[in-house]
């Protein structure tokens, strides 16, 4: 895929593709994120995990520049989010998000939900991006579904056509925010099977999730944030067995 | 076949002084009664129109970030809606029509550029517009902030957002009420009789008083065709709104 000039200058793929440096956000008197960094590689898949109410959604709208930040940077691939200058349709057709209600067009059917945004924001050919569109829902395990609209579907299929929607933007990094949150639990597996898939064919993925097991499956680093800021990290294969926080050990032994 | 219609409606007014159909059976008013029908549909779907083109712009401007083109709609809005229609009519056309360029097509008479058809048109769009900002306005805040978050996400500009998702999904929510302002509106359009448009009201008026014995039947005559007309705008705007209906959605 053909990018501008001059947003693959700076950055290489030996760089972090998501850089989040001592990033600050308060809302009114209240303070969610207090100095929050990290850094994710292309391809890496990590997971935040924490209690409610600890930054973890807030931390991931940052991202792609839903939420603006107070103080400190966020770059991806080289691109700083929260620049004046920032070239808002060049960050989100990098960056795709999947959010814990969904959020599709309710009047459009799935496929015209998967098809929109490229051909309205990318202006991409038509028929080009239905073919697209009908690989990405096969993929997501929804052939048949194709003129199904949202309202039609179960929980756990119209998370997977927000899968797709995003995916149709051909991002380099995909965030998901709680995305199996609001599933019965019968569905979430479907859910969490495509974005495995995803994270296999090499995705760089960022999740906030409560689903434990998944993290530790998928995972390639796992981040525990607490009141704004991030307790203890490190590979799931140490992180479950040898946490060192308090507050870590305990949010964990609630969870597990 | 024809013939005897008329005959029968010609016999009724001579038996019944007070009952005379004249628009059946006399060319001249037959036609009266057809151009007023033509210039009310005329000025019913041209104000339909503009109305619902300034309600969908002024919603999107008073749903932007820009204050002073929100303060502008807010204040068009107080205006129209707080001021009554019929006094709106007559400003425009008496005090605006006042300043409004003229042309000479034959060097001898002078006309103005907007016609009393164009200010009654003008006129009520604006006044029924005022209503519609408010409907849709309402529609547009039906719709949950995080669909057009998740628009955003996808890349969509606020503007494109807006045509895309709000507003198709906004419409749905604001079609009765859309439903009820334009039924108001083709009935409001009788008010451009005093600024002389020959609409049906005006059509007639003039039968009766050319002749007094027709008063009766052009009144039921009146009731009838409204009835019809605004019958035929409901029902359009009922299938509308089916077929607008999202299968397994709440609206």
């Amino acid at each position: 895929m053909k990018e501008p000039a001059n947003t693959t200058a700076t950055w290489t793929a030996d760089q972090p593709m998501v850089s989040i440096n001592d990033v600050h956000k308060s809302f009114g008197e209240l303070e969610v994120l207090k100095g929050i960094s990290l850094d994710v590689m292309k391809g890496d898949v990590i997971c935040i995990i924490g209690p409610s109410g600890s930054g973890k959604s807030t931390l991931i709208r940052c991202i792609n520049g839903l939420t603006p930040i107070n103080s400190g940077s966020i770059t991806v691939e080289g691109q700083e989010v929260n620049s004046p200058k920032l070239d808002k349709l060049a960050l989100r057709r990098k960056v795709g998000m999947v959010f814990q209600q969904y959020n599709l067009f309710p009047h459009k059917t799935a496929l015209q939900n998967v098809m929109m945004a490229p051909v309205h924001v990318l202006k991409q050919d038509k028929a080009e991006v239905e073919k697209r569109a009908y690989a990405l829902l096969a993929k997501v395990g929804l052939t048949g579904k194709e003129h199904a609209y949202p309202g039609e579907l179960s929980g756990g299929q119209q998370q997977r056509v927000a899968i797709a929607r995003s995916l149709a933007m051909n991002p380099d990094v995909m965030l998901f925010d709680e995305v199996t949150a609001a599933l019965d639990p019968e569905t979430v597996k479907e859910v969490l099977v495509a974005i495995k898939e995803l994270a296999e064919e090499g995705m760089t993925c960022i999740l906030v999730t409560h689903e434990m097991g998944f993290a530790r499956e998928v995972a390639d680093h796992i981040y525990f944030t607490d009141r704004g800021v991030i307790v203890e990290h490190g590979p799931p294969a140490t992180f479950f067995s040898e946490a060192r926080d308090p507050r870590t050990r305990e949010f964990l032994g609630q969870i597990l | 076949m024809l013939e005897a219609f008329h005959e029968f409606f010609r016999q009724l007014a001579a038996d019944y002084p007070s009952w005379n159909f004249i628009f059946f059976y006399r060319e001249t008013e037959m036609n009266r009664v057809a151009q007023g029908i033509w210039m009310t549909i005329k000025l019913s779907v041209w104000c339909v129109i503009l109305s619902v083109v300034i309600g969908v712009v002024g919603a999107w401007i008073k749903g932007s970030r820009h204050r002073v083109a929100s303060a502008i709609v807010q204040g068009y809005i107080q205006f129209f809606r707080n001021t009554p229609p019929f006094v709106q009519l007559l400003f425009f056309y008496f005090a605006l029509g006042q300043f409004t360029p003229t042309y000479s097509p034959d060097g001898w008479l002078e006309y103005p550029i907007i016609s009393n058809v164009g200010w009654a048109i003008i006129s009520l769009s604006f006044f029924a517009g005022a209503f519609n900002v408010e409907i849709f306005r309402a529609g547009v805040e039906a719709v949950p902030e995080s669909t057009r978050e998740a628009a955003e996400a996808l890349g969509y500009t606020n503007l494109k957002a807006y045509i895309h998702v709000v507003l198709p999904l906004a419409f749905r929510v604001s079609l009765p009420a859309l439903n009820n302002n334009l039924v108001n509106l083709v009935k409001t359009t009788t008010q451009a009789f005093a600024i002389a448009v020959p609409e049906l009201l005006y059509q007639a008026v003039t039968i009766w008083n050319d002749y007094p014995s027709a008063q009766n039947p052009t009144m039921l005559l009146l009731f009838v065709v409204y009835i019809l007309l605004v019958g035929i705008l409901v029902y359009g705007m009922h299938r509308w709104e089916r077929a607008m209906r999202i299968p397994g959605y709440g609206m």
